[in-house]
Formats: structure tokens, sequence, C-alpha cells
């Protein structure tokens, strides 16, 4: 057992690693408060979507060498408006056009890093996140980013309650959904082009979709929903950091199998406390 | 100066007209019943009404200082998700304007739900609430919304006797103590009668508007009675 702590001890005198678990920590907050939101709203496909635009943009953005988030947090944004507007309109086809757009932003990226002379490890960093990715101004960009969506995410909760409840009925009393939609849809974004790089572009939106899932196995309510759900995911986190350094797996995958033990173990305790 | 004026609104679905050239006015304090078959457009006219629904010719336009966030208005039963976790409190509560919550509001967020005989249930999980019960906090929620006009589509579908007629009385009681403005949509043809001020019946064939008094002698409301109700 000392061992164990012995070795977490010395995990977190990398400086990589405290990157690692500060950018990491703040995103999956940040995406366990917007994740409950887009799952309720079945917009888990667009998290799932932007993802795959993000790799696609990095991997432009480091073919032609310029500074990986200033392309690609624009280019996700964009994407994520452009994504909002296509499932907001025809149900069936929405779903088909983003499955479209994420194949499509996917073999971009992989032949883009083919073609410039990154390695297969490369690719796979992109893919399945590295903890080695993190520089120091993502630190703070990944600070400023929960900063803003924390506030917001206080400051407009009553209202995104309601417009994730009921949309028309929002509409009726003249609130202002759409403007609701595209703020939750550009904050998706910068979580998602910040978290990628430590958890893969294919990994990331797990950490959306999975706190919020496994949160509603056991609450009733929105608000213990995003509480328990913040709290699952930044647990979640840090438990897969901690067994991937001692393991020496990959991070955003054993991150990622944390959050399925969570989401069994908070299935099974639905479901005793349903029958009791 | 009316609320809500529609001149020769029509409103379609994918091309198909459901209202045709409709010439309605809401006026301030009017108490206004739309009653009419399955399918005659009923509930395309109120969301028509509350700017859902773009027509697709004449206009829809709002006057008297009416603005959109001092509407109240309960959409005709549809199934919200059954497993969303929110609890009545929280369903209530978001007709509430403004960011955040405050004493008046939790004041009259209870009240509402006390008139409405659910405040015990405050606590519970809104889906799984009865039908019912459901609508009843939905009612309450309309009601926290609105600080002019109400617009119900449907309101007493699905609630036992006891409560529709408590129900009414709500409505009515909002309408003389407040000042309410109410548009509702009942198949309680009866009871539209007895409660509302104004009757407008639709139906495919043209649609007839006028005082409850008129619409007993009129073609559709005979038509539509069937000739049970010309006691009086
Ligand atoms: N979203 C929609 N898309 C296409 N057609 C629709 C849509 N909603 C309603 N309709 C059609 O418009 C017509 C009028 O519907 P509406 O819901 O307004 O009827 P209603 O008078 O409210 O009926 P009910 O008494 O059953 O509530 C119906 O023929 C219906 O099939
Ligand atoms: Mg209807």
């Amino acid at each position: 057992m000392n061992n164990v702590f012995e070795m977490l001890g010395k995990m977190f005198s990398y400086h990589f690693m405290v990157r690692a678990a500060v950018v990491g920590l703040l995103v999956s907050l940040c995406a366990a408060l917007l994740g409950v939101s887009l799952v309720l709203k079945r917009y888990s496909m667009i998290g799932d979507g932007l993802s795959h635009v993000g790799f696609g943009s990095l991997a432009v953005a480091s073919a032609l060498g310029l500074a990986p988030m200033a392309v690609s947090i624009p280019v996700v944004m964009a994407s994520a408006v452009l994504l909002l507007r296509l499932s907001g309109r025809a149900k069936l086809k929405g779903d088909a056009l983003i499955a479209m757009i994420s194949a499509a932003s996917l073999a971009v990226g992989v032949i883009v890093l083919s073609l410039s002379d990154g390695t297969t490890g490369d690719v796979n960093n992109y893919l399945f996140g590295s903890v080695l990715a993190m520089t120091g101004e993502d630190v703070w960009l990944s600070v400023a980013l929960a900063a803003v969506v924390l506030v917001l995410f206080v400051l407009f909760y009553r209202k995104m309650f309601a417009v994730t409840f009921d949309e028309t009925f929002a509409r009726a009393t003249g609130e202002k959904v759409e403007g609701y939609h595209l703020l939750l849809a550009c904050l998706t974004a910068l979580t998602i082009v910040l978290g990628m790089r430590v958890m893969g572009a294919m990994l990331i939106s797990s950490l959306i979709i999975f706190p919020a899932l496994t949160a509603m196995r056991v609450c009733r309510s929105f608000r213990s929903v995003t509480i328990c759900a913040a709290v699952v995911s930044v647990a979640c986190f840090m438990l897969g950091l901690c067994l991937s350094y001692l393991l020496d797996t990959p991070t955003g995958a054993s991150v990622v199998v944390v959050n399925v033990l969570a989401f069994l173990l908070f299935w099974v305790i639905g479901r005793a406390r349903e029958r009791a | 100066m009316a609320l809500i004026t529609c001149e020769k609104a029509t409103f379609a679905y994918e091309g198909m007209p459901v209202v045709k050239e409709l010439d309605l006015t809401v006026e301030k304090g009017q108490y206004l019943c739309i009653v009419g078959e399955n399918g005659s457009g009923k509930s395309t006219l109120v969301k028509g009404l509350l700017g859902l629904l773009r027509p697709v010719g004449g206009r829809v336009f709002y006057g008297d200082g009416l603005k959109q966030t001092q509407i109240g208005y309960l959409p005709q039963r549809n199934d919200h998700q059954t497993d969303f976790p929110a609890s009545v409190w929280e369903v209530a509560s978001s007709g509430c304007r403004g960011l955040w919550m405050n004493a008046t509001k939790r004041k009259q967020i209870k009240e509402l739900l006390e008139l409405l005989g659910v405040a015990h249930l405050e606590k519970r999980s809104f889906a799984r609430l009865s039908g019912g019960q459901q609508q009843r906090v939905l009612l309450a929620r309309a009601l926290c919304a609105t600080t002019s006009l109400l617009l119900l589509d449907e309101p007493v579908a699905g609630l036992d006797p006891v409560v529709t007629r408590e129900m009414y009385d709500a409505i009515r009681m909002l309408h003389k103590e407040r000042g309410l403005t109410v548009v509702m949509i009942s198949h309680d043809v009866q009871a539209a009668m007895q409660e509302a001020d104004h009757i407008l019946h639709l139906s495919n064939s043209g649609s007839f508007y006028g005082t409850p008094f008129e619409y007993r002698h009129s073609d559709l409301g005979l038509a539509f009675f069937g000739g049970c109700c010309c006691h009086e």
C-alpha cells in the first residue's frame, strides 16, 4: 500500500503529470456540467461529431505548422454551430449528416498526418490522447475555460434547465432558446478541444456522456444529477489518471474504463433502490 | 387595441393549410374558449398565437403592450421525455422569470402549488407523477410565467371530475381577480359555454366566433352539440 502512495507521490513530481491532471480535472468538470444538458437534449451525437472535427483540425494545424489551439478552437466552434443547426432541422437526416461530417474529418485528419512526416505514434496520440501533450499555455487556457463555463453555467442554470426540459414552453414564454443552444454548443466545443489531447479525439466525448448517464441512474432531480455528474466525472478522471500511471496504461482509455465501472456501479445501486 | 390580432392568418404544415384565413382578436380581459373536432387546428392556432409557428399567409401581431415574456402556456399533453430527471419544484419554478430565484418568487410558486393541490409533491420526481398530477404542475408553471395572458391547451384533459371543477374554479379566479386574459382549448363544450365569454369554433368547413349565447344558436354550435343541451 505504502508503495502505491509513494508511486503516486512520485507521479506528481513530474510537471507534465501535474499539467495533465489540472487540465483533465477542469475539462472533466466542464464536460460533466455541459453533458447533462447535451444528453437530455439528445445532442450527444454533436459532442461526438465535434471531437472528430477537432481531430481533423488539429492534424491540419500541425501539418501546416500552425498553433493547434488557434486553428481548432474556431473551426470546432463553427462546426458546433453547424451541427446544432443540422440536428435542429429534420431529425433523421441531421443524425446521418453528423455521422458523415465525423467520418470525413477523421479521414482527412488521418491522411494529413500520414502525408506530413508524422509517425503512427502521432496519430495514436491524437486519437487516444497523451499526458505529455500539455503545455503551460494549455493549463492556463483550461483554467480560463473552466472559469468561463462555471460562471456561465451558474448564471444561466435555471434557464438551461427550462430550455432543456421543455424547449417549446421556453420559446413560447419568450426565452432566447437559440441563444442558449448556441452557448451550449460553443462551450462544448471549447471543452472538447481542450480535453482532446489528454483524452484523445476518440474518447473525449465519453467525458460528456458518461457522467450524466451515471448520475441519472440514481438521481431524480436536475440539480442532484448535475452535482452528482460533476463529482463522478472529477473522481473518475483522477482515479483513471492514477491507474494509468500505476499500471502503465493509456490515460484516456483508463479514464473511460473507470467511467464505465462507475456507470455499472450506479446502475446496480439504482436497480437495487428501485426494488426496495 | 387588442392583445393579439390575427389578420387572415393561415397556418400550414408542409404546405397543407390547417387553419385558413382566420381573423381573430384576443382582447385584454377576455376569456376565450376554442372548441372543435380533433384535428381541426386548435393547437396549431394556439402555437401560431404564441409565435411558435409562422403564418404562411396573413399576419399575427401583438398589441396593447403585450410582450412574449408575459405569456403563460400550457402545452397539450405531450409525452415528456419519460425519464427526465426533474423535481416538481424544478418544473414549476422553471416558469419563473429572471435568472435567480428570490423569496417572493419562492412564495409565489408555493402558493400556486398549493392552489393546485400538488404542494405535498414538491420534492417528488416529475416523471413519476400521474398524468393528472403532471398536468397540474405544468399549469403551475404556466401561471408562474404569466402576468397578462394565459394560453391553455386542453387543461382539463385527463383530470378527474373533482380536480376538473377545481381547475375551472382556479382559472376563473385568476381571470377575475388577477385580470388575466385567458385563451383555452377545450373539448368540454358545456364548461366552455359556462366559463368563457367568447367561443371560437374551428372546423374544416369554416369557423364561428361569438359569445356563448350566439354560439348556441349558430348552425355550427347546434351541429356540434347535436342538440343535447338546449335546455334553458
Ligand atoms: N407537426 C405537425 N406536422 C404536420 N402536421 C401536423 C403537425 N401538427 C399537427 N398537424 C396536423 O394539423 C392538423 C391540426 O392539428 P392540431 O394539433 O392543431 O389539431 P387540434 O385541433 O389541436 O386537435 P386535438 O383536438 O386532437 O388536439 C391535424 O390534421 C394534424 O395532423
Ligand atoms: Mg390539440
